[in-house]
């Protein structure tokens, strides 16, 4: 086995009162693509957030791509991609001009610039939007915009926070055959978050259970519905195996109204 | 270190290349990617330039009525500078403040949306992103500074065509508002939603304009509100650009002083600003 590309060591964050992430340990191998799965509110946004950098942990650990999130938050941002859960592009500009500023603020050589940007829209199937405002997007093309402005920079790891939240099931089907070619093609690390089981089902090699910030237990899809020893078990089984919970409960106001947000600008 | 089997589409096949190392590259890359991210403001204004249109009516009200009207009264001293002209840099400085003070509201925005959480994970130092966005302010308020200028010229204020001058103006313009915008950016990372910046931005705006020279001069108030008036960048600002905009053009403190005080306070708003940037994704 070779030395994992992600891996977390007791990683806790706290809110006042509340525990959001608990001492999770998890360890994804190198062009894996591993799944957090959980309901709102179940500490997976918080879990990533910590991973990139954005949010630093209360107590443990974390290496992403051989550098510490603590000590190397530099390096880890160079190594990684990331497309938030919200729909986070720029709808007063064009695709294009979206991928150009994050071209810069990842020092791609501006002799390299275009052509790497028309690569990766075009790798996305977006060539001909690209002068398009992306406000005139529909919520898939946004969201195959945002994976393509990722992985610019080449990234080794990518994150993607409930990918296909918010999009009709045609749109959710391009974007998951997109990140399968990114995964196929290029042997790109994922790690995502996710509360569709049939999304961690399809798309993870192993996925992590979590339920009230804590990770309730880590496999493979087919292991785990496996274990607990009733024929045809879905992921959602064994959710409830181990949790004692529906998948569906859960989620503060604020995850909610985000959700919804999200769900809005889709149209 | 291990890096995937290929890498994403794009070129040749080395993953994410280690950042720039030593001194002068870190420099040039902070300058391109400050310029970066106060292109990203100016690219959107270049497709809905509506923004720019509906500012212009404020500045030309204050001119055109309140100037005027006051010229005619004569009731503010000030010397042998007709008030007209003693206002115009004023006004310049008023409508820049007016729109760096709100141009923090964005950053909500943007949090909302999830784009300020890109920012921060990309390799871009706080700085950077800091000191960009508050530029990008000073940006969108030199198009009022065109207007103005054609204004005064109908008014027939008495200007100042100095290419010198006219670069000083543009740096007086651009300093100054990144200054008001890092102010505004500051108060967006402490209160976090827009209800509540619309609120500060407004108790914010009123003080600042009044306790300046902007409208009448420094001598006209009271003592408790010269203290107020030093110690505001906006003073010093109005400062200089009437020292640089007006034929006859004084200046009480000097353009040194001047100078000075805008880039300290710059520097240290944006400073403050880049150290509380992150907060706003938590």
């Amino acid at each position: 086995m070779t030395a994992p590309i992600i891996e977390t060591n007791a990683l806790t964050r706290s809110f006042g009162e509340l525990v959001a992430v608990n001492a999770m340990t998890i360890s994804v191998q190198p062009g894996e693509t591993f799944g957090l799965l959980g309901p709102n509110g179940a500490g997976k946004t918080t879990a990533i957030k910590m991973l990139i950098t954005l949010l630093p942990p209360t107590s443990g650990d974390a290496s992403v791509a051989g550098y510490s999130i603590l000590s190397r938050a530099g390096d880890v941002r160079r190594m990684i991609g990331y497309v938030p859960q919200m729909l986070s592009t720029e709808g007063a500009l064009t695709g294009y001009e979206n991928l150009l500023i994050f071209a810069r603020l990842y020092d791609i050589p501006r002799g390299e610039r275009k052509t790497r940007i028309h690569n990766a829209l075009k790798f996305m199937g977006l060539e001909e939007e690209s002068d398009r405002l992306v406000r005139t997007y529909s919520g898939g093309m946004v969201r195959r915009l945002e994976i393509a402005q990722s992985i610019l920079h080449r990234p080794p790891v990518l994150f993607l926070d409930e990918p296909t939240v918010g999009l009709d099931p045609l749109a959710r089907k391009a974007v998951w055959e997109h990140i399968e070619q990114l995964r196929n093609d290029y042997g790109t690390t994922i790690l995502m978050t996710t509360h569709l089981m049939e999304e961690a089902d399809s798309m993870c090699d192993r996925v992590a259970i979590m339920h009230r910030g804590k990770v309730a237990v880590t496999g493979k899809p087919d292991d785990l519905k496996a274990s607990i020893g009733r024929e045809g078990a879905t992921l959602e089984d064994v959710f409830i195996y181990h949790t004692g919970s529906e998948l569906e409960s859960g989620g503060s106001y604020r995850d909610v109204s985000r959700t919804r947000r999200t769900a809005r600008r889709l149209g | 270190m291990f890096q995937g089997r290929g890498a994403p589409p794009g070129g040749s096949a080395e993953a994410a290349l280690p950042g720039p190392r030593n001194p002068l590259s870190v420099i040039s890359g902070f300058l391109d990617k400050t310029l970066a991210m106060s292109e990203f403001e100016v690219r959107k204004i270049r497709h809905d330039p509506t923004e720019i249109i509906m500012r212009a009516v404020q500045p030309v009200i204050w001119l055109l009525v309140f100037g005027e009207v006051f010229t005619h009264i004569r009731a503010i001293p000030t010397g042998d500078v007709p008030y007209i002209d003693f206002l115009t840099p004023g006004v310049l400085a008023q409508s820049t403040l007016f729109i760096a003070i709100f141009s923090g509201i964005a950053l909500i925005w943007e949090r909302d949306l999830g784009i300020v959480h890109k920012f921060l994970v990309s390799p871009t130092s706080r700085g950077a992103l800091a000191l960009g966005k508050a530029l990008s302010g000073g940006v969108r308020g030199l198009p009022q500074a065109v207007l103005i200028f054609i204004l005064a010229v109908i008014l027939k204020v008495q200007i100042d065509w100095n290419p010198l001058n006219l670069l000083g103006v543009l740096a007086v313009v651009l300093i100054g508002a990144t200054a008001f915008s890092s102010i505004s950016m500051i108060v967006a990372f402490l209160v976090k939603t827009r209800e509540r910046f619309m609120g500060i931005g407004q108790v914010l705006t009123m003080p600042l304009f009044f306790a300046s020279s902007a409208i009448y001069p420094i001598s006209v108030m009271p003592r408790w509100l010269q203290v107020i008036a030093h110690i505001n960048p906006l003073t010093y600002q109005v400062d200089a650009l009437r020292r640089l905009m007006l034929v006859h053009g004084e200046s009480t403190y000097n353009l040194g002083l001047d100078f000075g005080v805008l880039i300290f306070a710059t520097v240290v708003l944006v400073i403050i600003s880049a150290r509380l940037y992150p907060n706003i994704a938590r």
